[in-house]
């Protein structure tokens, strides 16, 4: 008796056991909207993509992006919690549902798309990767840093491009393994490494908030294709959707010509894909993706076009002053082309 | 003659808890079921959750490539060895750590505690200012600090370069200091240095044996041999000897500016130098007041005993107080050493790649195993905890009263 008692209660535990777990991934669109809020993951600090300015807002190419998310969900650009995650624990922190996207300038690859179980919505940013050096070190190519040593942040896909780098090109090094950005600088600065290397956008936007920005220089080799591109969780392909046709939304606005400024202008053209995108016809295809009919006008609205978010965080405006290159319209030259919207 | 019949009691489901027969092995059932339901609830938490992030459990990335560089190995490794191998370095590179650490700490501790208890007023006080001043303070911030001293106020190996450096070597241009690290010279095993090894290990052993030799003549004459000084005769003039009559098997290879940075030599990264002080530090000030308690927890008449009969203050504290204060110090000091090894975790703040910044860092990163490499980092933590206590109450067993 005292045993079939035994492994009756076993066997209820077992079974309550097996019922409770926790299940926290319904739509993530209704859990945003319910919160009121998007937690969006940037980076702790890279000049020009994410930051702080002196008034304490976050400002930045990614943080702009994900204000034209929120934009286009709540018609509130400020309808953001920013999240700052250092290279190391970003993945861990989107798939644990800590951030609903991620923005944080971080390469597409293969292995991340399927063994990290993320889903890439597109490119920000065709990025790759360069080297920071100082000028007085005398060296002009990256073909001259066998025996250099080299800092670079932890968990990124920079530090396997630099060992594949030096590797093929028969060189050795030392590399200084860094957390983050800010302790790069520092390094580097005080010359515990040659060389620092990483996204050669984030090298423009570090080197020109330096001391003397014009005694150190970015060499003009590039070792990798770096694009760069907000990510979401596998499991919620709606959710993908929504971020991945913002982005493509604000890539047609720089293509059509609509700009923050304009966006109003364009209630009578004859461009039906106008219409579509900014919601002013008849068809209402953003339901289809259950958002707002007005969702992409409002995020254009907000933050601008592609072409306005770059100049305002990464161009001559800002500073920094990276060229457009293949970062620009198919239409000039460049490489971004959306789908169509249709 | 009537027997008296006690009635038997049947058994009732009630008495395995009113019962005191039954009671203690029921509790202790039912704490088992909760505990195994408890666990199991976990796991399959953990795998339905994982399931629904369409990842799954497994440990076959281990022996995949790598594909990052580690600057400081002790065994050989290349970017194109496995996750496994990485993990191994970065187990050494924390065993380093720990070892070292362990050892600094201890010899620092020791002085410390003792000068603590000195009767000369400023050396006592500037013990306590020691203690408290690195105790009190987060360990990170020693790490960092340590680190970026290094850093900040060591010359570039640049700076070693032209006609009239601004740095230059020190003890004979022997050694390099600079904001990368120290070189030294590296030691060349030549031919013939096998006997010089030989001849050294001999000497120890002959140094063990005098030892034996001057404590049973004490023992039976109560006569002092001059067991130092003999001891240091025999650690030095047999090795030097032979190295000179076998024609100097050992030569020292110097390091050299060539590029970027110093070639050749052992290159000890600031890294490892500042993570090693600043844990040595950190720990000795524990240390030291263990040592203090473990002294003071010896009765004064010991130390009047052994003046009266003539002792001088040094031996009084090693023939007579530290010897039995060792039974007090010891066990606290497990404790010590195990949170020095675990403290060596935070090497990923200056970049030193111990086990938690291979496994638990970039292969976690670049393979996106959390649970695993977390699951197997844990282990790893656990089994050298475990180890380091054995041992060391090993030890501890024979510094215990014997009764002869």
């Amino acid at each position: 008796m005292k045993k079939s008692i035994l492994f009756g209660i076993t066997a209820a535990l077992g079974l309550s056991a097996g019922a409770v777990f926790a299940d926290g991934h319904g739509s993530t669109l209704d859990v945003v909207k319910e919160r009121g809020n998007l937690l969006c993951g940037v980076s702790t600090g890279s000049p020009g993509f994410s930051g702080v300015d002196d008034s304490g807002m976050n400002v930045g190419f990614d943080v702009d992006y994900c204000r034209a998310l929120a934009a286009a969900i709540f018609n509130d650009p400020m309808a953001v919690s920013f999240v700052p995650l250092s290279s190391a624990v970003r993945f861990t922190a989107l798939a644990s549902g800590e951030v609903d996207i991620l923005a944080r300038n971080t390469t597409w690859t293969y292995s991340r798309d399927t063994d990290l179980k993320q889903t890439f919505l597109g490119v920000t940013y065709y990025d790759g990767q360069g080297f920071m050096v100082k000028k007085d070190l005398g060296v002009n190519s990256t073909l001259e840093l066998d025996g250099a040593t080299v800092c670079i942040q932890v968990g990124t896909t920079t530090e396997l491009n630099l060992a594949d780098y030096f590797k093929a090109n028969n060189m050795s090094y030392e590399p200084v393994p860094t957390t983050d950005n800010a302790e790069s600088k520092q390094q580097y600065l005080a010359g515990a490494c040659d060389t620092y290397t990483t996204d050669a956008s984030a090298l423009h936007g570090t080197r020109i908030n330096l001391e003397n920005p014009d005694d150190h220089m970015v060499l003009p080799e590039i070792i990798s294709k770096e694009p760069l591109g907000p990510l979401v969780r596998h499991g919620d392909d709606n959710w993908a959707d929504i971020g991945r046709w913002v982005l493509n939304a604000l890539v047609i606005a720089e293509e059509k010509g609509i700009t923050s400024a304009n966006i109003d202008s364009f209630a009578d053209t004859a461009d039906a894909e106008i219409h579509r995108l900014l919601g002013t016809g008849d068809d209402d295809i953003l339901a289809m993706m259950n958002m707002p009919k007005d969702a992409m006008y409002n995020a254009i609205k907000a933050t601008g076009n592609y072409g306005e978010i770059f100049e305002r965080n990464l161009g001559a405006s800002s500073g920094i002053n990276i060229v457009r290159g293949v970062n620009n319209s198919w239409t000039n030259g460049g490489i971004l082309y959306s789908p169509p919207f249709r | 003659m009537s027997s008296v019949d006690f009635p038997v009691e049947k058994f009732r489901f009630g008495m395995l808890l009113s019962d005191t027969r039954y009671r203690s092995t029921s509790l202790q059932v039912i704490t088992f079921i909760f505990f195994v339901a408890g666990v199991f609830w976990l796991v399959d938490n953990t795998v339905k959750n994982l399931a629904l992030l369409d990842k799954d459990v497994s440990f076959s990335f281990l022996w995949m490539r790598a594909g990052y560089d580690i600057n400081q190995r002790l065994i050989p490794y290349t970017n194109d060895s496995t996750h496994a191998t990485a993990a191994l370095v970065g187990i050494l590179n924390t065993l380093l750590v720990a070892f070292v650490g362990c050892i600094l700490a201890t010899i620092i501790g020791v002085f410390v505690g003792i000068l603590r208890l000195s009767k000369n007023w400023i050396i006592a006080k500037l013990m306590s200012v020691y203690i408290e001043g690195f105790r009190n303070v987060p360990l990170l911030l020693w790490i960092v600090m340590v680190f970026a001293l290094l850093t900040e106020f060591t010359p570039q190996p640049r700076a070693f370069k032209g006609e009239n450096p601004d740095a230059s070597m020190i003890i004979f241009e022997s050694i390099a200091v600079t904001n990368r690290g120290t070189y030294l010279p590296n030691p060349q095993w030549g031919a013939g240095s096998i006997w010089l090894i030989l001849v050294f290990l001999v000497s120890l052993l002959g140094i063990i044996i005098f030892r034996r030799y001057a404590k049973n003549i004490q023992k039976n004459t109560g006569r002092n041999l001059p067991v130092l000084w003999v001891s240091l005769g025999i650690f030095f003039v047999p090795t030097i000897l032979f190295y000179f009559i076998l024609g100097s098997p050992v030569t020292l290879e110097y390091p050299y500016l060539k590029g970027f940075n110093f070639k050749d030599g052992v290159h000890i990264r600031n890294s490892f130098i500042a993570l090693t002080l600043a844990l040595a530090f950190y720990t000795s000030a524990f240390i030291g007041e263990i040592v203090r308690s473990g002294i003071m927890a010896i009765s004064k008449g010991q130390t009047e005993a052994a003046a009266a009969l003539g002792m001088r203050p040094n031996k009084i504290m090693s023939l007579i107080i530290l010897p039995q204060a060792l039974r007090v110090i010891v066990p606290p000091m497990i404790s010590q050493y195990l949170n020095l090894t675990k403290n060596s975790s935070l090497a990923i703040a200056v970049g030193y790649m111990d086990v938690r910044g291979t496994l638990g860092g970039i292969t976690l990163n670049q393979t996106g195993r959390e649970m695993e490499s977390m699951v197997l980092l844990m282990g790893f933590y656990l089994t050298v905890s475990l180890l380091i206590s054995s041992i060391i109450n090993y030890f501890n067993r024979s510094f215990q009263l014997v009764g002869k």
